[in-house]
């Protein structure tokens, strides 16, 4: 193998891995474990809810017998005021900076408000949070977003949960050419070849959840994505050939014997 | 002198003077903290302060752990 892939690195920390997990939408910690560890994953989301009295075991026992780091999310916040708290709260909890910041518009599309999102990474960066952003696929808003100092963009290639790849492959180009930070594709994988194309188009990295807690077997869906990511960042360093309208023959002409036929 | 307070969205009587640190160690199969948060009326009660925070009459107490999610 000689296209060696360099580690992911985001805010100065280094991951082998590529594929970032989601937590959200396994059946058990029971399946969370098998999932986690076929993935590979390095670092894994979690959310903030209220304590719940019935609720038996934490998914930090979880993470933590499995060595991954957590990044926790503001999943469910309206406003940016909501995301900061949340944000803080996470800080407290899990004594880590890192916060994966959403901010969303509606409960339907689950797609980010910009302007309150913007408004809340500013404020997050200010507070000394490594702040790592879902965002549309908007390279104008990732790049409001990189200039207030959020250490990645993590943009959408279609809405959470829906399973439909990625439904503006140019656009995520354009936000992988022209970032200075790492992009990573954070929501609309469904299957394995979404996150090859992700890795392939020149995102750093993919983050995963419903593709795989949602999977008629999480465990085996996260090796296949694991997988992909990895071939997706071998394809992407060994150069893929330029699309063409039409054929270009790769058996040489030169040489091509000539055949004589008798009239009939 | 009681003090009445809104805890995760139930309301709860404790005796004046409680503290954070004594609604936190009140919970149910008490998780001692680890992986847990707490905010009152909206600002984040920073763990070190729990013991000396007390909580006001008509707080809202928001207690929050990790789950799944993401």
């Amino acid at each position: 193998m000689t296209a060696a892939v360099p580690p992911l690195v985001i805010a100065g920390r280094e991951f082998r891995s590529r594929l970032i997990l989601g937590t959200g939408g396994f059946a058990n910690h029971e399946v969370l474990a098998s999932a986690l560890a076929a993935s590979g994953a390095e670092l894994v989301t979690v959310a903030l809810r209220r304590l719940d009295p019935a609720a038996r075991g934490s998914i930090l026992d979880v993470l933590e017998a499995a060595g991954v780091d957590v990044l926790p999310n503001t999943a469910g916040c309206y406003t940016a005021r909501d995301a900061v708290i949340t944000a803080q709260l996470a800080r407290e909890a899990f004594d880590t900076d890192w916060i994966k910041l959403e901010v969303i518009g509606d409960d339907r599309t689950l797609l980010p408000d910009a302007v309150e999102l913007v408004s809340a990474a500013e404020e997050l960066v200010d507070d000394g949070f490594v702040v790592l952003p879902y965002t549309t696929d908007d390279p104008i808003l990732a790049r409001r977003l990189e200039d207030v100092g959020c250490a990645a963009v993590m943009p959408l290639g279609s809405p959470i949960g829906s399973g439909m790849g990625i439904r503006n492959p140019y656009n995520i180009s354009i936000m992988v050419e022209r970032s200075g930070v790492p992009v990573v594709l954070d929501a609309g994988v469904g299957t394995a070849s979404d996150a090859a194309l992700a890795i392939e188009l020149g995102c750093d990295a993919v983050l995963c959840a419903s593709a795989i807690s949602r999977a008629h077997d999480p465990a085996a869906m996260a090796r296949a994505i694991a997988l992909a990511v990895e071939s997706g960042a071998l394809a992407r360093a060994a150069g893929r050939i330029p699309r063409r309208r039409y054929a270009e023959a790769s058996t040489p002409e030169e040489g091509l014997p000539v055949f004589e036929h008798p009239e009939p | 002198m009681k003090v009445r307070a809104i805890v995760n969205g139930e309301p709860r009587e404790l005796p004046a003077g409680a503290t954070v640190a004594d609604v936190v160690s009140a919970l149910p199969d008490a998780p001692g903290g680890r992986g847990l948060a707490v905010a009152v009326d909206g600002e984040v009660v920073p763990r070190g302060t729990w013991s000396a925070a007390p909580v006001p009459d008509g707080a809202r107490v928001e207690i929050v752990v990790a789950v799944q999610g993401g």
